[in-house]
């Protein structure tokens, strides 16, 4: 006999598409599978068990049993529904966007624990946090540390010199600093101030805790916005959809000063 | 293999096209056409023909319909001062089933969906702003789904309609009719119990 029929996980719920009248596919994230895909059936009728536990951007105990094609949620039950997102227009935002990243980059049942509680606890810290700029780099940065593109920040990728406090560059195909040397030969590298890689170098190595004290000026936040989405457009080859969804809210909150964001 | 006659062949194919009818169904609906009085036939095709060609959109509340303005925005019985914003065309008729609603309608055509690129633009969010314009409109209903999106829409909305003055109200959300509350989701409860009647 192989496996047993049905099991048990953690998950935060990631995406879902509707099939049929009734029917969802979930796309979910797993300590021990990583990125999965289930079928929660009759999520869409009125009192249906599974109902709110299978809404993205909520953290759910679930019971699986294995189908031939895709799992099939029989149980859920709710952990952490995230309501303090739920309820802010621009929180939501900043959420929604985590969760296209982690489904974007990650491959199915491919275990990686480290990213699904850097996902949990960015989720966390969205709830709680007057900075969404910050958790949303500092998730990004060590996101892309845990599948394997940390970029470089310390000597130049091309050729091994040590960086001087000059402005210098970020080579996005080259996934690191380029010395100001280097970098102006390259016209795809991007400027990166002084203290903007600053604030890198120390948000790779140091813990979430500690990143939330830095204090950025919006010009500087708006820096490293930049470089980190253009890293990640890169390696990508596109761009992520959520963020035509932050910009809309961003330039909404310029306009009219009853907007709030954090 | 005998090959089926071209005229059938080419009614299964279109016929399994549509949503949740396979091959099989197809074809068994196709003999069933062979079959019946060929004024039925007609009258399908004709309805079918009638759906695409009669219909489109009401200018003021862009529901489907086939007079322009519609028959519920033309309605002088109605209370015109209310608005309630609906996703989809079809959220309206079980709206109307309960009888409780007197108002007119907004549809949107859809939900702001990040992870789709659906922002506001691809909705009739401007138009509704400029419906509201005019100062006859006192309460604008908020009847999007209790999803993710339809929240995301309807936080969206509120935003934006704040400023104008106008009363707006959410429809009521808690537990389903037939629900079991050892089942409901946390959110869901939460809300049932903020959002408590005196009985």
């Amino acid at each position: 006999m192989g496996a047993p029929r049905s099991y048990q996980t953690h998950a935060v719920i990631i995406k879902e598409a509707r099939i049929g009248e009734v029917d969802k596919i979930l796309t979910i994230y797993t300590p021990e599978l990583g990125k999965l895909k289930a079928v929660a059936k009759g999520a869409y009728r009125p009192g249906s068990k599974l109902g709110g536990n299978v809404e993205p951007l909520t953290y759910s105990l679930l019971m699986l049993a294995r189908g031939r094609n895709l799992d099939i949620v029989t149980q859920s039950q709710t952990i952490d529904a995230f309501p303090v997102l739920k309820n802010d227009l621009w929180r939501m935002a900043c959420g929604l966007y985590i969760l296209e990243l982690v489904d974007v980059f990650t491959m199915e049942r491919n275990e990686n624990r480290r990213l699904f509680s850097l996902l949990l606890n960015a989720l966390t810290w969205l709830c709680q946090s007057d900075n969404s700029e910050i958790v949303l780099r500092y998730f990004e940065l060590h996101l892309l540390d845990y599948l394997g593109y940390r970029p470089q920040l310390h000597r130049c990728v091309i050729c091994n010199s040590s960086i001087r406090p000059v402005v210098n560059f970020f080579g996005f195909g080259q996934g690191g600093i380029l010395c100001s040397n280097c970098g102006q030969e390259d016209p795809a590298a991007h400027p990166i101030s002084v203290q903007a890689l600053k604030v890198l170098r120390l948000w790779q190595r140091c813990d979430y805790a500690t990143a939330r004290r830095v204090v950025l000026k919006s010009e500087l936040a708006l820096e490293l916005e930049q470089v980190m989405r253009g890293y990640i457009r890169y390696l990508l080859q596109r761009e992520v959809k959520s963020i035509a969804w932050l910009e809309e809210l961003k330039k909404k909150l310029a306009v009219d000063n009853g907007w709030k964001r954090n | 293999m005998v090959a089926t006659a071209e005229p059938v062949t080419r009614l299964v194919e279109s016929l399994s096209r549509l949503p949740g009818i396979g091959p099989k169904s197809a074809q068994r609906l196709a003999y069933y056409l062979l079959r019946s009085p060929v004024e039925e036939a007609r009258a399908l095709a004709e309805a079918i023909l009638a759906l695409r060609e009669k219909m489109k959109l009401c200018s003021v509340c862009f529901n489907i319909t086939d007079c322009d303005p519609c028959l519920i925005c033309q309605d002088r019985e109605r209370d015109h001062s209310k608005i309630c914003v609906v996703e989809r065309p079809s959220d309206i008729p079980p709206l109307e089933q309960t009888g409780k609603y007197n108002g007119v309608y907004h549809v949107l055509h859809g939900t702001i969906s990040p992870a789709q690129g659906i922002g506001s633009d691809e909705l009739k969010v401007k138009e509704l702003l400029l419906r509201l314009q005019d100062g006859l409109v006192t309460e604008v209903i908020l009847a999007t789904n209790p999803n993710l999106e339809g929240e995301a829409t309807a936080m969206y909305l509120r935003q934006m309609i704040q400023s104008l003055g106008i009363h707006i109200s959410r429809l009521a959300r808690g537990l389903p009719f037939g629900a079991d509350l050892e089942y409901a989701d946390n959110i869901t409860l939460r809300q049932a119990i903020e959002g408590r009647q005196e009985f």
